[in-house]
């Protein structure tokens, strides 16, 4: 394993080596794709605590099965498609046609804005039919984790809008080209949770 | 793939150059400046909290003297000293200070690889900081809940604070945590991409180890205070269960029902108990290199230290409910427990003993700094050996709600570590200013802060064996403990207003040196690590001139055989070392 061949270097022999002992490449990918996977693994220690939390709270005598609003499956293919058109953005970006590109971003940012609005209205339908979150705590954990989750879309989305900005500079569009492929991993991330939460509603 | 330096690659010899006196000192992206922003803040936030600890001696010491501090004052004075020294004190000043500052000169670059989040990260600090000092004029004052904020406590009515204090507090924290992730994503991902050339994993000084450690240990587990945060906020403000039950509140059923206090609890120390580490392990890397330099000795056995504080970082998140053990657990859930906290010890004892070798027949430099290591060292292994005690279920019971436990966390993880920062600060401040702080001032602060503080944390182990409970306002008539005890407590009180006088010594040192010191020069102890190599002091915005280092050896060259000087820095190729003869063979250290 690499790793362990890197913690197990003896440190104090072989000065004057500059490419690392065992031949170490000290920098192999870029510093923007380390920053996401940092970052998704603090999101994954939250969600996966909220979900611990969840399940915990669910297995006591009083819970109070959720009636699944119908709207969240079709919320889930929403948001299916808008992880497979980022895909393919990041695909067009990496053979540089900006044209596709562009247009696959777009499609990808409308499908997450369906898919958040979406949200809302499973919201207002749990409202309508009088469920409310200091009544039921499977209810209040549901708003929470939807909502949760949501903010950290738009939050992508600010980030794609920026992109935009940035294709329309010059001089940006490499820079962008590089960040759709970001987008697209943190798409994927958030569609895997989505589908981890929406697995532990039914379920409960 | 061939090697290049992030900074080679991009254009940031250009980045972002300071244009005026708000970019270069107070919009600043250097992360220089954004440390010793980080490091102000803290420190002024903890005099705060340092006058608090002040309101509580004054009461526990001399009970029914001061009218000015009411029970509500008590708590509410317990309840942000101690959040304030654990979290925007200890947290912020080791890695928003010190990591800020020592990870990209010790690793050899020119910047954190996103200094506008870095910028970002300190002024959502500030937020935080602000909001929490802002609960101190609402209505109703700050949270009086306790650190551990437990409901159903203390969002019911008749705790302090629970009006406004209480959503300010979780409000706070929340932004902690944001501005944290912001810096932590930075901390973590300069040290794996923009180290220098040269510089391997296993060549990084244990400093950088323990900041890099301790950042992902608080990467991981400050979500789990945000999602606590988040949720006790709700259950707080829109009256949600998550962790209120059904209960009766002033003689009236309140309207929760169905919360679990316990999962709070569950979750507050799965954040808690990392949390120690990340403020003990900065410290273990720092006093590791201070030792080194000041010992004019190798680390000994480096890779072990690297391993135990890899080992402890692991540890430290199978540990959390050893401070739950009253709170009625399973038993064989308590014995998981209190085996893992012993296993902890076994890592922790490794580096003590490690630091102890490092002394062994060094050629030991009495500095300041050496002196706050040794002072460490003894106050850290006190501090260990109670937590022993509490580690074990049985023991723990009758000792957990006494002044044993007080003394036990105050030693290991409040003096401790604070005498690591002075150690660091005496021993960086002339990289800093390019000025020395004044060495009799610095040994006068020490004697006299190691021994005030021994006098006030001793005495508590006894008061808790005594069965003094801790948390009370005052003791009232108890039959079971004497009126000596009531002594050693004034006496505690005493000594807690001295060692909090003997402060101003060090504050007044700080600022005095800054234009009066002894002027340093660029590496005044002599040290071979990258910060000290660089071509000005203080060094200048993007660090390293125009060319970025490159590192030929590991950091702890020190004394060895056949060269002519006792230290070989970092940047130093083997065929520069000057020899005194032909025993120095150009590859190795000294004492492989």
């Amino acid at each position: 394993m690499n790793l362990l061949k890197k913690i197990t270097a003896r440190p104090w022999e072989h000065a004057g080596e500059l490419e690392g002992l065992h031949g170490e490449f000290i920098v192999t990918r870029t510093a923007s794709r380390t920053g996401l996977a940092v970052f998704l693994a603090v999101l994954s220690s939250m969600f996966l605590l909220f979900m611990i939390s969840y399940y915990t709270r669910s297995l006591f005598p009083d819970w109070e099965v959720l009636a699944d609003p119908s709207v969240l499956w079709i919320n889930t293919l929403v948001l299916v498609l808008a992880s497979v058109a980022l895909q393919f953005a990041s695909n067009n970006a990496r053979r540089n046609s900006d044209e596709k590109m562009r247009r696959w971003l777009i499609a990808g940012l409308v499908l997450t804005l369906i898919f958040v609005v979406g949200q809302f209205s499973a919201w207002n339908q749990l409202l309508n039919a009088g469920f409310y979150a200091w009544e039921n705590p499977s209810v209040a954990f549901f708003y929470l984790f939807t909502g949760l989750h949501a903010i950290h879309l738009v939050g992508g989305m600010v980030f794609l809008g920026r992109l935009g900005v940035n294709m329309g500079q010059e001089g940006g569009r490499e820079l962008a080209r590089q960040r759709v492929s970001l987008c697209a991993t943190y798409w994927h991330y958030l569609l895997l949770v989505w589908l981890a939460l929406f697995t532990l509603l039914l379920r409960t | 793939m061939a090697y290049v330096a992030l900074a080679d690659r991009d254009h940031e010899q250009h980045m972002h150059d300071p244009q005026s006196f708000f970019t270069k000192y107070i919009w600043s992206q250097d992360h220089k400046v954004i440390a010793i922003q980080y490091s102000l803040t803290a420190i002024s936030v903890g005099l705060i909290a340092l006058a608090l600890s002040l309101v509580m001696r004054l009461q526990l010491g001399f009970p029914d003297t001061f009218s000015f501090i009411s029970p509500d004052e008590y708590y509410q004075a317990i309840t942000m000293h101690g959040m304030i020294m654990v979290i925007y004190l200890l947290t912020a000043l080791l890695l928003g200070g010190f990591g800020n500052y020592l990870i990209p000169l010790m690793c050899g670059a020119r910047d954190m690889v996103f200094p506008y989040m870095n910028m970002l990260s300190y002024w959502v600090y500030l937020l935080s900081v602000l909001v929490l000092c802002s609960s101190f004029f609402v209505t109703g004052g700050p949270t009086g809940g306790g650190w551990t904020l437990y409901p159903p406590q203390v969002i019911l009515p008749g705790t302090p604070g629970v009006d406004g204090g209480i959503v300010l507090m979780l409000l706070s924290l929340v932004l902690f945590i944001v501005a944290f992730t912001m810096g932590g994503l930075n901390y973590v991902t300069t040290i794996l991409q923009a180290r220098c050339r040269g510089m391997t994993l296993m060549r990084m000084p244990l400093s950088v180890w323990g900041i890099f450690v301790a950042t992902i240990l608080g990467l991981l587990a400050f979500p789990a205070l945000l999602v606590t945060g988040i949720m006790l906020l709700l259950d707080s403000v829109i009256g949600t269960s998550f962790f209120m039950p059904a209960l009766l509140s002033m003689g009236e059923i309140s309207e929760h029902g169905g919360g679990s206090p316990i999962l709070f609890q569950h979750l507050f120390w799965f954040f808690g108990h990392p949390e120690v580490y990340i403020v003990a392990l900065p410290a273990f890397g720092v006093v590791s290199d201070l030792v080194a330099v000041h010992a004019r000795k190798n680390i000994f056995g480096y890779r072990m230290m690297v391993w135990a504080i890899l080992a402890i970082g692991v540890i430290s998140f199978v540990v959390w409910a050893h401070h739950m053990y009253v709170s009625g657990m399973n038993p064989y859930f308590g014995f998981f427990f209190a085996t893992t906290t012993l296993i902890i010890a076994i890592p922790t004892a490794l580096k003590v003993y490690n630091w102890v070798l490092t002394l062994w027949r060094g050629d030991i430099h009495m500095t300041v700094p050496m002196l706050f290591v040794i002072g460490f060292i003894f106050t850290f292994i006190n501090g260990g050996i109670t937590g022993l005690f509490l580690g074990n279920v049985a023991v723990d019971m009758p000792l957990s709600d006494t002044y044993f436990v007080i003394g036990h966390f105050h030693m290991v993880m409040g003096v401790s570590p604070i005498l690591v920062i002075f150690g660091a600060i005496y021993h960086w401040y002339p990289k800093i200013t390019g000025r020395m702080l004044n060495d009799r001032l610095g040994r006068i602060h020490f004697w006299l802060t190691l021994f005030g503080t021994y006098a006030i944390y001793l005495p508590m182990h006894y008061l808790g064996i005594l069965g003094l409970p801790r948390r009370y306002y005052a003791m009232g008539d108890t039959s079971f403990i004497p009126d000596s005890a009531q002594t050693m407590n004034a006496g505690i009180s005493i000594a807690a207003f001295f060692v909090a006088a003997v402060q101003m010594i060090f504050l007044f040192n700080l600022f005095w040196s800054r234009k009066r010191g002894k002027p340093s020069g660029g590496n005044p102890w002599k040290a071979t690590t990258l910060e000290w190599q660089t071509p000005q002091t203080p060094p200048v915005h993007g660090n390293w001139g125009p060319e970025l280092p490159v590192v030929y050896r590991w950091a702890y060259d020190f004394s060895v055989p056949g060269a002519a000087q006792d230290y070989i820095p970092q940047t130093m190729a083997p065929e520069d070392v000057p020899t005194v003869d032909d025993s120095y063979d150009g590859s190795d250290g000294a004492h492989s």
